[in-house]
This record gives C-alpha cells, structure tokens and sequence, in this order.
C-alpha cells in the first residue's frame, strides 16, 4: 500500500491513531481495496474501534494485491504515536504524510514532510496478521440517535472521569444517561446521577424500541475527543442489553465505528443481585472473546461467582462475516491486566479462548487451539 | 553594594575575582554542560572557561567571556581549579532560581588561589550567602585536536528546527549517525532503534540553515548516550554549528543569549562510534 495523506487530514490520522491507542495497545492497519482500515479491540474484547478512511481522505491511495494486514504491537504502536506527537502543532509543522505497506519485506515506512523543507522518516518492521474484524450491523439496530458531539460531550462531563459504566435509556420522546451503580450497598451510598435529554435535542431520534443499555463510558468518550474535533455527529445504534451497541461518526471520506458490548438483560435491573466477583483473581484467558459470534460458550471451571453474567452471542450476520480471531492473544494473567480494565462481563460475541502467547508470536495461522479447562469462559445461563 | 564593601579589605588576597549582577547568567549556562559531577574551570583576562569530561570520549565546555560580567579582576596569566559542578550549581541557585520581574540575585565568586576554596557571596534581597566550596588539582582537559582546517564539513543551523528533531529521537538507539554530504540526504540524522530506523533530513536551502559547506559525504556514529547531554545546551541556544573532520570527530558549538541577552558559547566535541561501521 503506498498512500499520501496532506494538510489537515494529517490531523485527522493522528487522532485517530491515538484514539485507537486508547481502545486497545495493538493497532491494526489494513488497506483494502475500499480504504485504509485502522482497527483496535480492546483486551477482554468489550469494545472494537475501527476507523475506515476511503480512498479520497488520501491525495494518493494505491493498493497492491495481494492485500497485507499489518499488527502494530504495543512496541511500534508507540512508535508510531511517536511519529504523530504534538498533535497540536502537527497541522502547523506537517505539510504532508506519507505511508507505504510493502508486504514483501515487513516495512511501514512513514515519511513526513515538514516545515522548512525537514523531512522525517520512520521505517518500522512490522508483523503480518490476520484482519480484524468484528461482526455487527448497525443497520438492523432498532433504536438510532444522532447528535452533535457538543450535546453527548455536555453530557458525560457530568459523570465523575472515573465512573465506568454509564446506562442509556430511551423511552417515547426521552434519552436518560445515568450512571451506573451495580452492587447493593453502593446502591445506598452513590451519588446517583441522571441526565435527561429530549428527543429534539438530537438530530435523529429514532425508537424502535424501548430499551436501557450499560456499556464502558471511557471509550464512548475516546469517541467523543475525536468526533468533536472533527465537528462531525455522532450516531448511536442499539438494541436490547446485552446486544452491542455501535457508536458511529461518517463523513464523506471517513467511517468511524465504535462497537461497545452492553451488559446482558438481567445485570440491567436496578435491583440485581450483585455479581460479587473478585476481579483480581480472575483469569484473564476466560473474557477472551472471538469475533466469531457463530459459537457459543462452553462450560467452564471459571469461578462460580460470575455465574449470573451470561455471554450473548450476536447473530451472524451475512454481509458481515467474520475473520477468524488474530493471532496473538498475549494476555499473560491478570498481574500485567492494568487496573482500569476492570469492567466486568461487557461482551459482544461468543468466547473461543485461543492459546496465550505473548505478543513476539509471528506466526499467521489462525488455528484455534482446543481450549483448556481453564480458558473456558462460563456460560450459565441465569 | 553589600558583597563589595564586605570583601574590600581582603581583595588583595584574591588571584580571581568574578561579579555579576544576575547570577542566572551563569548558572544557566553550566546547567548546559552539568552531565558530570566534576569541572575543570580554567580563568583567562578573557574570561572563564568551564569544561566537563565523559569517559575520554565527549568534553563539553562553556565559556563566558570576561565582558559578562560585572567585574572580572585575574592577576595571573590563567587560573585554573577542579571543583564539584553540582555543589557550585546547587550554591549559585540557593535563592531557588526565582524569575521575578527585577529580583536578581548577585554573585561575587573570588578564589584565593592553588589550595584555597572558591567563595561565593550571593545575595538577593538583602540576604546574603557566602558559599565556600572546596577546589582540587585540574586536570589537563583532553586535547581532541579537532581544529578548523581539518574540518570536512560544516552546517549552521537554528536550533528551532533541531530541537524538535532531538526532542524525537529514538532512545532506544544506541547510536546517533549523522551523515554530512554536499548531495542528498545533505544533513541527516539517524536512529537504530527497537522497532525500525527514523531519518531526520535537513535540506542544504532550507530555511533553517544559515551555513552549508559540505565537501565530502561522511557518515558516522556517535554514542546517544553521550550526545543526550548536549540536548541541554541545545534547549538554550538560537544557533548551533555541527561539524565535522577528517577523523569524524564531531563538534557542536551553541549559541546562548543570557538573560541580558549577551553572547556565550557552549560546545561538545565527541568521537565517533568505532563498533559498527556498516552503513543503513
């Protein structure tokens, strides 16, 4: 791939460079043949962003076949940001952002062409992978909000930075953002806080049905830095808890889709017993979750108290069909799990546990190894 | 006024006498150089010199000329002494460094002579401190022979644009190559890192050169870790002079305008990487 990216869409790539490094530290980058994908999941699979910039965001885009899928591993990924620092200055110092994929020789070259004729240059190794894909259609959702940015940021600037989980509720003509307490007795002592916007607040305001869903607030808000310096509006499509909802952004050049799983059904009322779960002790491995959503759950040796979390398994969806998962499933054990991922049991496929690796795997087989004990995720259904 | 009438009656015993209103016009030029725990300060009635060594490979030195300072007294041809950098930077910015509009604080640094401590009196506000720090024998600075007519090529730049290069560089590059040449890439610095390779290209009519005379394309390697010191003095420079000789040794000269907005130069001079010469 060989593409050329100038002026202000400079901008734009880095942002969503770093909006993807907040989602997941692997960065996908595959061109294909209708733009250049730029893709991360987070690691225990709740959430998938993709960026998907078509060929006329470029002042070049040249795609050789056959097409190659790179990984950027945490190293290069922040390598890569390196390159894309001083987001403020970078519109004012960058006249022009080359990028080239050559497959043959596991090269991504940046090249940045700057003020007063410097020229940076950044050639990186990277690892061949499998494309990531997550399956979801945004287009069967039979709830849909489009807003400005400006309204959903006013928004959540009202919860706390540190709140996790946010409840979003839409009946007849109104949208309630509420924060989202689980367990009993914090019930009693939280602050609980509720926002409720009219449907002529929104752009689009379609209800198909009622319904209240709870996903992760800090990658709604990843989407929000970007969707706001863009200017562009921010849509929303859901379903029923427990299905995934797709926070989207799209202009002409650009599609940015944000896929967040939501809690299932019976986490969302107000009165549920609480999980009690311990999530310093659980193993990593068992939130594992394949984008193939064809297969279902099997019985696991995981800790019995995460028995009323119920995985969901979305339905396939023809056009949308599924890579296998990519290689590298590096998590290593809840030690090297940083603290904030601690949002529980937020799924939008099926768990297929792979085998752990750690992130020097270079291999491209895409050989779902039968799962141990261990790895299996529960699936008791409540 | 309170420094001199405290040390007139003992001026005679002074071999070196150095005052200046604002100390910072010092202080923050060593900060440019402090890499090393040690100095050799070497005083001339052109003014002082101050140089620091690393493993015999990297020598940077800063001097302030005479004409900076207030007053500038030396009864020998060349006084020289080996004194702890950090201390005396530690001393000179007792007051804390404070930027207020119009508060300076005043230096008067005087120095006995072979053996003797150097004292310093620094005073703001009214409050004085005299700092006594103990000297050592000098040692003789490395001689790297590095002199104009050997030099093979030469660029100037403005420290703007090197300075977000440096800000950028790969730290997990063990080397610094820079590659001089009268064609392309003209002026380029290169990083061997982790994940890949970056260049840093300068072309000879940018903007930013103010000197280009390259008459032989040269590559070479220098330690990052040597040359990471010299980010310092570049932070406080507007222009820098990168050259190089036959041998491939490297010099950096600094540009730095004090607070007053008086000239001093800082410059390191560091040999190249003899490991690897296999070039990218």
């Amino acid at each position: 791939m060989d593409c050329v990216v100038t002026g202000g869409n400079v901008k734009v790539l880095a942002k969503a460079i770093h909006s993807l490094s907040r989602i997941g530290d692997e960065l996908y980058l595959e061109p294909e043949d209708d733009g250049l994908a730029l893709r991360s999941v987070n690691s225990s699979r709740s959430a998938y962003a993709c960026f998907l910039f078509s060929p006329l965001f470029f002042s070049r885009y040249v795609v050789c076949i056959p097409l190659v899928s790179c990984v950027l591993t945490p190293v290069l990924l922040q390598c890569v940001q390196a390159v894309f620092r001083s987001l403020s200055s970078l519109d004012k110092t960058v006249e022009k952002c080359h990028i080239e994929l050559v497959g043959e020789k596991s090269r991504l070259t940046f090249t940045l062409h700057c003020k007063h004729g410097l020229m940076k240059t950044h050639n990186l190794s990277f690892q061949d992978s499998e494309s990531l894909q997550a399956v979801f259609d945004k287009d069967s959702c039979s709830n849909v909000l489009r807003a400005q940015p400006r309204l959903l940021v006013d928004t959540v600037l009202h919860f706390p930075p540190a709140l996790e989980e946010v409840s979003l509720s839409v009946s007849g003509e109104r949208v309630l953002f509420r924060n989202y307490v689980e367990e009993e007795p914090e019930r009693a002592k939280a602050m609980l806080t509720e926002l409720s916007l009219s449907s002529d607040e929104f752009e689009h305001f379609a209800v198909g049905a009622e319904s209240s869903i709870t996903f992760c607030l800090k990658e709604l808000r990843g989407l929000l830095v970007f969707a706001e310096s863009t200017g562009l509006p921010v849509s929303v499509h859901f379903d029923l808890p427990g299905s995934p909802v797709v926070l989207s952004v799209t202009d002409s050049v650009l599609e940015v889709n944000f896929v967040l799983a939501t809690l299932s059904d019976d986490l969302n009322l107000p009165r549920s017993p609480p999980p009690a779960d311990d999530f310093l002790n659980d193993d990593i491995d068992s939130y594992l979750i394949a984008m193939d959503t064809s297969e279902l759950p099997g019985p696991s040796n995981a800790p019995a108290q995460r028995s009323n979390h119920r995985l969901e398994a979305q339905s396939p969806v023809a056009n949308h069909r599924l890579e296998s998962e990519e290689a590298e499933e590096e998590e290593t054990g809840d030690t090297e799990r940083p603290p904030n991922k601690k949002f529980r049991s937020l799924f939008f496929g099926s768990v297929c546990p792979t085998d752990s690796q750690l992130t020097n795997q270079t291999a491209t087989s895409q050989e779902v190894l039968a799962s141990d004990s261990e790895d299996d995720a529960q699936a008791a259904s409540p | 006024m309170l420094l001199s009438t405290h040390s007139q009656t003992v001026d005679d015993n002074y071999v070196l006498v150095a005052s200046l209103d604002n100390v910072r016009n010092l202080s923050n030029i060593l900060k440019a150089i402090t890499f090393k725990d040690h100095a050799i300060f070497n005083a001339t009635p052109n003014g002082l010199k101050v140089t620091v060594e690393d493993s015999k490979c990297l020598q940077a030195n800063a001097f302030i000329q005479a004409e900076i300072f207030q007053e500038f007294t030396i009864k020998e041809d060349s006084v020289g002494f080996q004194i702890n950098l950090t201390v005396l930077l530690d001393c000179l910015t007792i007051f804390g460094g404070s930027t207020v509009a119009g508060v300076t604080t005043a230096l008067r640094m005087c120095y006995n002579g072979y053996g003797y401590p150097l004292t310093l009196f620094l005073e703001e506000g009214g409050v004085v401190t005299v700092c006594k720090i103990n000297t050592q024998e000098p040692e003789e600075p490395i001689d790297f022979e590095f002199c104009s007519t050997n030099v093979t090529n030469k660029v100037i730049l403005q420290s703007e644009s090197l300075k977000e290069a440096f800000s950028e560089l790969d730290m997990t590059s063990e080397v610094l190559q820079i590659t001089m040449s009268p064609s392309q890439p003209y002026f380029r610095l290169s990083t061997f890192g982790n994940s890949g390779n970056a260049h840093y290209d300068y072309p000879k009519d940018s903007d930013m050169m103010e000197l280009f005379q390259c008459s032989k394309t040269q590559t070479n390697r220098y330690r990052m870790s040597l040359l990471k010191p010299s980010t310092k003095a570049l932070a406080l420079s507007c222009k820098v002079s990168v050259r190089t000789d036959s041998r491939g040794f490297l010099s950096l000269q600094y540009l730095v305008r004090n607070d007053d907005g008086q000239i001093c130069f800082v410059e390191y001079y560091c040999c190249p990487d003899e490991e690897a010469e296999e070039e990218y």
